[in-house]
């Protein structure tokens, strides 16, 4: 079933055009890969996929609801099925780690206080950091916790569906790898679908399902990973050589 | 909510039956309705949970919180579930909450003691860091002005034009202000005593000595200080300021010294400019509200105001300068690397370092008047 449909995407700044007729379908339970090389748009795609940066022309179609004539209110909702993980945490720097992961819950549940700190710290363990980093500050933590703290924030709503932005990138090679199977753990833990961009050749092989690789304004090629050097694209020749 | 769950006892015995999905949304209404069976005299629990289509891993934590609950009094529980996912989850929770048990230090609340040496300990810290600052800077200060092909010529110009060309306009306008209100406020004193001329003695003294410079350096501090401290706040969180270390440029060199040396050219002529508006709003108020002509008033100015008092004020340009330049780079520089704290540096720096003029200023005060100038 599919979770996300982009059809016919545009997207413009300015005078430079990024998308131009941009197709994929994301299914669910999958963990899909948007790659592609710098500057040609993926994180502008996750960003419109987010909401974060509006449509120029086409449509993306997210859990079946249309974000480019959505309301207000339909929106809302769906910003509470989905985690988004940033390429730098983006953790609140005037917040604790567990004031972090607990923000969603308290602003959107009425949950206790003795139920949100349980959740919290299953949160915190699931990801793998220990309870006694959960009173640090985002500032006093490493690239790696940030990451994990940052995901463990995302995970806070139990959403369906994931957005990583580079999940791996700035950690050392084994740390990466933990990343990696920490998603494929969540992933079959908790049932999640999984969007992410990705620069990290191994982490693409070990945890993508299907890719979808944008080259010159389009989608270059999409399937699986195994299939990929199918491709005729001069960026998937380079990358997958 | 009530068809989420219903609750049936029979005898000692309580059947708790779940339905549809179940959600952290769920969690405290079903809390408040399980909670009254918890003071009831039961020996067994059943959590029925076959027809539940779905639940979230807050709600499996939630049904583990009743069932520790229901253990704790001494009840015995079991769960009726047969759905695979839904297995699943409640396995998962139950693992990591093992584990927490496990390997979890409780948390230890820090005693009253140690909070208050801490804070002892960074404001001596702080005060060791300003000290150390202020040392780096003159030994800076010395090493590079040995050599004039030492000084950046061009950072300085572009500092003065950040800092002080472009601040003209706001200083002429507030002390013209300035000026122009001092005049009205004595110009109506002075009238009903008859000695309108006095008022040239009046604003000459008070403003070429104390008000323009206090008045420059005020703003200055509010708007070069706070500056400085944002750039360099901002630019050691994206590690700019680590980059030039690391190249080998001291950031000292190129941030700090053209910033406090344009000040310090700058605020001297600023002041002078702060002068001549005063004296002109002084003068408008002195022609329309007490008819003392131009002439007159340019006439009796250079008889009674001593040049002294004009070379004071100027003379405080640039020790005023030097503490609104370096107290805002230092507080930039202490910026830590989170958001946050450049809001609060910039706060601190200009309320520090308008307190620090005025300090000045008051020194000068008691200086020149037990020097007899």
């Amino acid at each position: 079933m599919p979770v996300i449909k982009v059809r016919d995407l545009k997207t413009i700044f300015g005078e430079k055009v990024v998308h131009d007729g941009l197709n994929l379908t994301i299914n669910e339970g999958e963990i899909y890969g948007l790659l592609g090389p710098s500057g040609c748009g993926k994180t502008t795609l996750l960003r419109e996929m987010v909401m974060l940066e509006a449509i120029s022309h086409g449509s993306i179609e997210i859990l079946g609801k249309k974000i480019e004539s959505i309301s207000a209110k339909d929106a809302q909702n769906l910003k509470q099925n989905w985690g988004v993980l940033f390429q730098f945490g983006a953790l609140f720097s005037s917040l604790s780690l567990r004031d972090n992961i607990a923000l969603p819950l308290v602003e959107y549940t009425d949950l206790s206080k003795s139920m949100i700190d349980e959740i919290v710290d299953f949160k915190i363990k699931i990801v793998g950091l220990k309870p006694q980093d959960s009173e640090l500050f985002p500032s006093q933590i490493s690239g790696g916790m940030k990451k994990k703290a940052g995901l463990a924030r995302a995970l806070a709503m139990d959403p369906k569906l994931l957005f990583l932005d580079e999940p791996t990138s700035g950690l050392d090679p084994i740390s990466a790898r933990e990343f990696d199977a920490l998603i494929l753990k969540l992933r079959s833990m908790l049932g999640l679908t999984i969007v992410m961009v990705s620069h990290d050749l191994q982490s693409i092989y070990d945890t993508l399902d299907r890719v979808a690789i944008i080259d010159e304004k389009k989608i270059a090629y999409e399937g699986s990973i195994q299939d990929v050097k199918t491709s005729k694209s001069k960026f998937v020749q380079t990358f997958f050589k | 909510m009530q068809n989420k769950l219903k609750a049936t006892e029979e005898g000692e015995e309580l059947f708790l039956h779940f339905f549809e999905k179940l959600t952290l949304y769920d969690i405290t209404t079903l809390e408040h309705l399980i909670s009254k069976y918890f003071a009831k005299n039961i020996s067994q629990v059943v959590l029925d949970l076959e027809k539940v289509e779905y639940i979230d891993t807050a709600f499996g934590i939630f049904l583990l919180k009743i069932e520790e609950h229901f253990q704790q009094r001494g009840v015995t529980t079991t769960f009726l579930c047969d759905n695979i996912s839904i297995n699943s989850t409640l396995e998962l929770v139950r693992r990591q909450k093992r584990k927490r048990e496990e390997g979890g230090h409780p948390l230890v609340k820090k005693p009253f003691s140690e909070n208050f040496f801490s804070m002892i300990n960074d404001i001596s810290v702080g005060i060791v860091s300003f000290l150390t600052f202020f040392g780096q800077l003159i030994m800076t200060q010395l090493y590079y002005l040995k050599s004039f092909k030492n000084i950046r010529y061009k950072e300085i110009a572009f500092e003065i034009n950040e800092s002080a060309i472009r601040a003209i306009g706001i200083v002429s306008l507030t002390s013209f202000l300035i000026g122009l209100v001092v005049a009205y406020q004595s110009a109506y004193q002075l009238k009903s005593y008859g000695a309108n001329i006095f008022i040239v003695d009046m604003l000459g003294i008070s403003i070429l000595r104390e008000l323009a410079p206090l008045i420059t350096a005020i703003v200055i501090a509010g708007r070069s200080g706070s500056a400085f401290t944002a750039q360099i706040g901002a630019m050691k969180i994206t590690q700019e300021i680590d980059a030039m270390k690391s190249m080998g440029f001291d950031p000292f060199a190129f941030l700090v010294l053209p910033r406090i040396i344009a000040l310090m050219i700058t605020l001297p002529i600023l002041i002078f400019i702060a002068d001549m508006m005063g004296m002109f709003g002084g003068m408008l108020v002195s022609n329309l509200d007490l008819g003392i002509s131009t002439q007159l008033f340019l006439d009796r100015f250079r008889e009674v105001v001593d040049v002294k008092h004009f070379y004071i004020g100027i003379l405080k340009g640039p020790f005023f300068a030097f503490l609104i330049a370096s107290i805002g780079i230092y507080r930039g520089l202490s910026v830590k690397d989170d958001t946050q704290s450049i809001g609060f540096n910039t706060t601190k720096s200009v309320v520090e370092s308008i307190f620090a003029v005025i300090v000045c200023d008051a020194l000068f005060s008691i200086i020149f008047t037990n020097l007899g100038i």
